[in-house]
């Protein structure tokens, strides 16, 4: 399954949190989400959202002007 | 009860709700962590914008809270909500545009909610009887209980032994003596505490957590309120408040003026939905011009920008003015008003 996008660009922190975690919440473990952001407060914040909840960061691509980082959805 | 006892933290980042959430996890309560986002929070990453504070931390302060408590943190975003606690308060305002007891209220009355909806028992908060001015006096904490609807299920686990006993008390899931009489302003037995626990590095104690409670930053959002006739926000207005140096030349309009690299770079997201300008012959800031400025007003901004720009001394300055919708900028040259000529009142 293609990750689920979430466009959390121009959108300061914690908001790209916010909505990688109600995306989340509609997911099944294994599901993966990539978010797009451009606050570099993401590259903190989501790992440690990611540590928090049990999910895996799979990849962080930072682009210029853009961050996209892929989630995978951990066990419930 | 035959279960563990669940409580959910309301989860600032800062150290008395760190601390408050530990105590009760020290007695075997499974603890998780909330926290509300109302767009005006003064996290690590505002600080970030400014090229100057790249050296700060940055991380959101509730996450990392969690993340040494071991905690989950459902992080809420209650922006709309809110709106009213800011517009309305019933108990009004502090020393700026700061709806301290209201907002407590209104906080523990969701966290009320939230355990209700997901069977969780009682609500944790780090409130210390006479830290501070408006929310946390003996004679408001009470009012916080019962207006927020939480009543006796809302536990201070830092000062539990100044007030009567709580419900979980009383029902033996907390035992009283393992909790704490702190009173009064000093913060010196919450950090006592805290490398009691071995948490170090925590968020400076009365930091300053909410922008409301900024004088500046009241002001301009008293500004912006006065000039639209009307008590109303988004998103986007708050976010810009924090940012640039903010003049109001008239009524009609308000140049917000990015003040170095980092400002101009979160001021880009912008350019879509405003008229902006921006120095073409010489480096200088991004500014959005925010209300309906006619064509003597644009003169004027493009004039005021020149006079931020490294062209400040020049006898003329190009700049692009640039419409939202995509047209082609027009370009200016002007003379850079000397700073002399600028009102202080403009200034806001």
């Amino acid at each position: 399954m293609d990750p689920v996008i979430v466009d959390a660009r121009n959108l300061l922190c914690p908001m790209p949190v916010i909505r990688t975690q109600d995306a989340v919440q509609k997911l099944q473990p294994g599901d993966s989400v990539k978010v797009l952001c451009t606050d570099p407060g993401v590259l903190h914040d989501i790992p440690a959202w990611c540590r928090v909840h049990g999910h895996e960061v799979c990849a962080i691509d930072e682009l210029t002007g853009e961050i996209r980082i892929t989630v995978r959805v951990g066990p419930s | 009860m035959t279960n563990q006892p669940k409580a959910v933290a309301l989860i600032s980042g800062g150290l008395d709700s760190l601390l408050a959430a530990r105590v009760v996890m020290e007695q075997g309560v499974h603890v998780e962590g909330i926290n509300f986002y109302t767009g005006f929070c003064v996290e690590g990453h505002t600080h970030a914008i400014r090229k100057k504070d790249r050296q700060r931390p940055k991380r959101n302060n509730a996450l990392w809270s969690a993340e040494q408590l071991g905690i989950k943190l459902h992080i809420v975003d209650i922006i709309d909500e809110y709106k009213d606690v800011v517009i309305n308060p019933k108990h009004g305002y502090g020393s700026n545009l700061n709806p301290c007891l209201d907002c407590k209220i209104f906080m523990v009355n969701k966290a009320h909610e939230w355990m209700a909806e997901n069977g969780f028992d009682f609500i944790i908060t780090g409130e210390v009887v006479g830290q501070r001015p408006m929310s946390q006096r003996k004679d408001t904490m009470p009012v916080v209980a019962r207006d927020s609807g939480a009543g006796d299920r809302l536990v201070r686990p830092l000062c539990a032994r100044n007030l009567p006993a709580t419900l979980p008390e009383r029902e033996g899931w907390l035992d009283r003596d393992r909790l704490y009489g702190f009173n009064g302003r000093s913060r010196k037995p919450q950090m006592a505490l805290a490398k009691q626990f071995g948490f170090e590095d925590y968020a400076q104690p009365a930091g300053g957590c909410c922008f409301l409670t900024d004088k500046q930053y009241s002001v301009k959002l008293a500004d912006l309120w006065r000039t639209r006739g009307r008590r109303e926000y988004d998103l986007d207005d708050i976010m810009l408040l924090k940012v640039g140096r903010h003049l109001r030349p008239g009524a009609n309009f308000k140049l917000i003026v990015g003040r170095e690299e980092g400002e101009n770079r979160f001021l880009e997201g912008y350019r879509k939905r405003f008229i902006n300008i921006i120095p073409t012959s010489h480096t200088g800031p991004l500014v959005l011009l925010d209300g309906e400025p006619g064509a003597a007003d644009i003169e004027l901004a493009a004039r005021l920008t020149a006079r931020f720009s490294q062209g400040r001394d020049a006898g003329c300055v190009t700049v692009a003015v640039n419409q939202p919708g995509g047209i082609a900028p027009t370009l200016l040259d002007v003379v850079p008003m000397p700073s002399e000529e600028i009102p202080m009142d403009w200034y806001v």
